[in-house]
């Protein structure tokens, strides 16, 4: 059972990693917890400064694991720092030591398991629909008032979308036109549960542009949510999974339209290190961003004019995490009568962060009402946000102001643009 | 858990000591999520930029206002408690460096542009304010504010003002204090004071821009903004080696040019600087030149061709010139993110600031390498060289035993250097804590009573920032005895002890 094997592949915090830190403070203004709260300890350059209290011996305090646990992980300081320090290894390390050395009060731990019973595992998550749907209305009524009384539930209750109908993707989606390449396609745990039609014309827009899309409906949860949260065992178990799906697949490409997703199945050979024979299947499979792949592959399909003004939002996970920023921008600019505009503050995350919507309400409505000021600022027709976490927060955020604004993915748009669909299709507000 | 810990240090909960009343009264001001006791907490502040020197501090607290910082401020003078102030924290020479003792105020909740009128060229700003941060809020309208030290993006003006920061492009603009119309400040009494370059009589502002938080804190401060240049250039300019990277400096500032900045790296600084940004400065380069020149189109153009010539004449083997704003920015970002890339070929480093006049810079950097080999220690050199303020960068591996006793000894004979060359222990990252112990190099005993006698002044109590820029204190009231002797102007019946 290799399953067991590769547990928890750093017992501590690597104070190697710490030591590279040098104190310059140029990550404190990328931090969102530091825009919003000015304090030391809640900065990537206090946090690490706990995290080598504690390799010096410090137990976790209650204190100690409520800065950790703020940290959004948006990945902002990982630009910022013109040292190097590999902050995202070291906040996975610190969160690991949080959750083995820490004992959260009762109902923090119940929540936790709830969440992370419940999103990592796509059927689960699609279980929840029904409802949701049922009681969207009574949902949009009730969470101003479930977010005083309750603001973790309130939370949940605003931010989940609007349920669409299910999509379900064959397991195979041939390239139109010349067949230029073949890819796996991950299709997520929210993603697919909340924007199923995402997924669609992600696969679309592949094919479209020469591609055979497999899908393989066993693929589960690529892990992000565990990581991120310091469950490396669960993560790696997630992974393997992952792994073993895309080989049977036969690709050696899987496109990712998720950023989370995206940074975290790109770090695979890291959680599997324990483990070489997994590792080297790792990275025997290669993961790349939509926008990445598209830019890399060239447009090949005829792109039909979308007369919009589009504000991009780079999601921290695809912009800080996996360093794609030009590429959704060159692919928006590339439908004709698109008009990109920036949102200020650009590097600041919204607030959405994965679990961090569920863990810690308050900080992250603050961020998604500030996010939300500045796109509504754009003036722009569509926001487009290349992860689903991004989107609803945001979307969250717009409604909060009574200003919604229609929302996209960037593979909606360029579907439509392939498709020569309507603009109309692109702004419908939700 | 947290009140035994402040209390304890005074003598127990029975007998509350000076700190734990302060603490108190600093929960009344500011409310109970502005003040932080948590010992773990507390540690986070324990130093700013310049890490080698730690002092946990015995309270933080996190003020919004200049009323509140005022209160706080009164309450220390009623317990006699020491305050020290800090920004961002990114300061190099210890300047924040907290007390055990005191309290340590931190203006990074202050951080409101109050007002902006681009008519008169100011703007109005609380002290936690990023230097970017003004940048940011007027380049659309075409203005900047004009120093930018290499940490512009966090580091906070109220910082600024006590280092009397520079950067860059101070050669050609000037520092801080000739960028400061006015400062509201909070004295080391309590008092709310303004300071103006208005004001008739002597210089305070003046006088206060650069007293590293000893004569008491800034919050509020109005800036001159200045314009955008019709035309910038920015070109890169590589040598074989330091020497004749230096011959051009003194051939274009003897030419009459006066560039916006110019900069020089050698090769260590710039391998590291490749290592941190891959700012893909030339290969084979052992020292780069960044100038930049600003002003009115036909002038940039005509001191270009000037330039241009000068470094080749003295042995530029590579010269580009930025063509757009990314490719200046590229140039700059190799320069901007030296110190911290250090970190990337160097477990630990210290930065130094010295400043030497232009003409001894070939001779400093040549003895500088001699240090370095005589100690086994690198030192890679960036540096100003319009002004010749040195920033030499001494590596070492804080593991290896007694690296860091010998780092510190180069680093202080670097100092010497600069001293014995004509130049300062600082060009702009202030004494500190640092660098007290290097005035008496540089200063008389006078010089150095005198500067006392204007500290006296604003701090009788030395409760403001006490331990920072002067080696011991002396002549101020409350430390009687430690001077001999009568100081010279006081005996002369020039001045009143008080």
């Amino acid at each position: 059972m290799t399953a067991e094997r590769t547990g928890p592949a750093a017992p501590g915090i690597d104070p190697e990693l710490i030591d590279t830190c040098v104190h310059c403070g140029f990550c404190l203004p990328t931090c969102p917890t530091y825009v919003l709260w000015g304090e030391e300890m809640d900065s990537p350059r206090g946090r690490i400064h706990l995290m080598a209290q504690h390799a010096e011996g410090t137990p976790v305090t209650p204190e100690m694991a409520g800065h950790l646990d703020a940290c959004l992980g948006c990945m902002a300081c990982v630009t910022a720092c013109p040292s190097g320090v590999r902050y995202d290894r070291l906040i996975e390390q610190a969160r690991a030591v949080v959750e083995r050395e820490h004992r959260r009060p009762l109902a923090e731990r119940v929540y936790r398991e709830l969440v992370f019973r419940l999103f990592p595992y796509p059927r689960r998550l699609r279980a929840l629909r029904g409802p949701l749907r049922l009681t969207e209305g009574l949902r949009r009524r009730l969470a101003p008032v479930l977010e005083l009384l309750a603001p973790r539930l309130g939370t949940m209750a605003a931010i989940a979308p609007p349920i669409t109908p299910r999509v379900r993707l064959p397991r195979l989606v041939r390239a139109r036109g010349p067949r230029r390449a073949r890819v796996g396609l991950l299709t997520g745990c929210v993603q697919d549960a909340f924007f199923p039609g995402v997924n669609a014309a992600t696969a679309r827009v592949l094919a479209l542009e020469g591609c055979d899309v497999v899908i393989p409906p066993e693929q589960g949860c690529c892990g992000a949510l565990s990581v991120h949260s310091g469950r490396r065992a669960e993560a790696a178990r997630f992974a393997r999974r992952v792994i073993e799906t895309f080989e049977r697949a036969g690709v050696d490409t899987v496109v990712v339209n998720a950023a989370g997703c995206g940074s975290a199945t790109k770090e695979y050979a890291e959680l599997l290190a324990g483990d070489p024979a997994w590792q080297a299947r790792a990275k025997g499979l290669r993961f790349a961003d939509l926008a990445e792949y598209l830019a890399e592959l060239g447009p090949a399909a005829e792109r039909h004019p979308l007369p919009l003004t589009i504000a991009y939002h780079d999601a921290c996970h695809l912009a800080h995490a996996q360093n794609v920023r030009s590429q959704p921008r060159a692919l928006l600019s590339g439908v004709p009568g698109v008009r990109l505009v920036e949102v200020a503050e650009q590097a600041i995350c919204c607030g959405s962060a994965g679990t961090y919507t569920l863990f810690r309400p308050d900080a992250s409505r603050e961020l998604g009402d500030r996010k939300a000021e500045r796109v509504a600022a754009t003036g722009a027709d569509l926001v487009v946000s290349a992860n689903p976490g991004c989107t609803m927060q945001i979307a969250a955020g717009l409604r909060r102001r009574g200003r919604p604004m229609p929302i996209a993915h960037t593979a909606q748009v360029l579907d439509a643009s392939l498709r020569g669909l309507p603009v109309s299709t692109l702004l419908a507000v939700r | 858990m947290s009140e035994t810990f402040v209390a304890a240090p005074d003598g127990g909960p029975d007998r509350p000591g000076p700190l734990a009343r302060l603490t108190e009264r600093c929960r009344e001001i500011l409310g109970p999520d502005a003040v932080i006791t948590d010992p773990v907490r507390l540690r986070t502040y324990e130093c700013d930029g310049l890490t080698y020197h730690r002092a946990t501090p015995g309270l933080v607290v996190l003020p919004e206002s200049a009323t509140q910082i005022a209160a706080i401020v009164r309450a220390c003078n009623e317990y006699g408690v020491p305050f020290v102030a800090r920004g961002s924290g990114t300061g190099l020479s210890g300047g924040a460096l907290p007390r055990s003792d005191g309290v340590l105020i931190v203006t990074s909740r202050m951080r409101r542009i109050l007002s902006v009128d681009l008519a008169s060229r100011r703007a109005v700003v609380e002290p936690g304010v990023t230097n970017l941060a003004i940048t940011e809020a007027v380049r659309d309208r075409g203005f900047y504010y004009a120093p930018d030290p290499s940490s512009q993006q966090v580091c906070s003006i109220g910082g600024n003002v006590a280092e009397n920061s520079g950067g860059a492009h101070c050669l050609k603009y000037g520092f801080t204090v000739n960028h400061v119309e006015a400062c509201e400040i909070v004295t080391p009494d309590g008092e709310i004071v303004e300071l103006s370059r208005m004001d008739a009589g002597y210089d305070l502002l003046g006088a206060f821009v650069g007293s590293e938080g000893t004569l008491g804190i800034a919050t509020k401060i109005t800036v001159r903004l200045s314009v955008t240049p019709e035309a910038v250039c920015t070109l890169l300019a590589a040598f074989r080696d330091v020497e004749s990277g230096g011959r051009a400096v003194s051939a274009i500032i003897g030419a009459g040019v006066v560039p916006a900045a110019i900069e020089m790296m050698d090769a260590l600084a710039i391998e590291a600087a490749e290592a941190a940004v891959a700012c893909g400065y030339p290969p084979g380069a052992g020292a780069v030149l960044v100038v930049e020149l600003d002003g009115p189109l036909a002038q940039v153009e005509q001191e270009y061709a000037q330039v241009e010539r000068l470094c080749r004449e003295n042995g530029a083997f590579e010269l580009r010139v930025a063509k757009d704003a990314d490719e200046r920015a590229a140039i700059w970002k190799g320069r901007k993110s030296a110190f911290a890339a250090v970190g990337r070929i160097s477990p630990a480093y210290i930065v130094q600031d010295g400043v030497v006049p232009r003409t001894a810079l070939p001779g400093v950097l040549a003895a500088i390498d001699e240090l370095s080999r005589e100690y086994g220690i690198r030192v890679a050199n960036v540096f100003h060289a319009g002004d010749g303020n040195l920033h030499p960068l001494v590596l070492f591996d804080d593991e290896e035993e007694g690296a860091g006793e010998r780092a510190a000894e180069v680093s202080g004979r670097i100092l010497d250097l600069c001293i014995r060359h004509g130049g300062s222990i600082t060009g702009e990252h202030g004494v500190g804590v640092d660098k007290a112990r290097y005035m008496t190099r540089m200063f008389s005993e006078a010089d150095l009573d005198t500067m006392q006698l204007v500290r006296c002044a604003f701090d009788p109590r030395n409760l403001s920032n006490p331990g920072k820029v002067f080696p011991t204190p002396r002549l101020c009231g409350e430390a009687p005895g430690v001077r001999k002797g009568v100081h010279p102007l006081v005996e002369a019946g020039k001045a009143e002890l008080f």
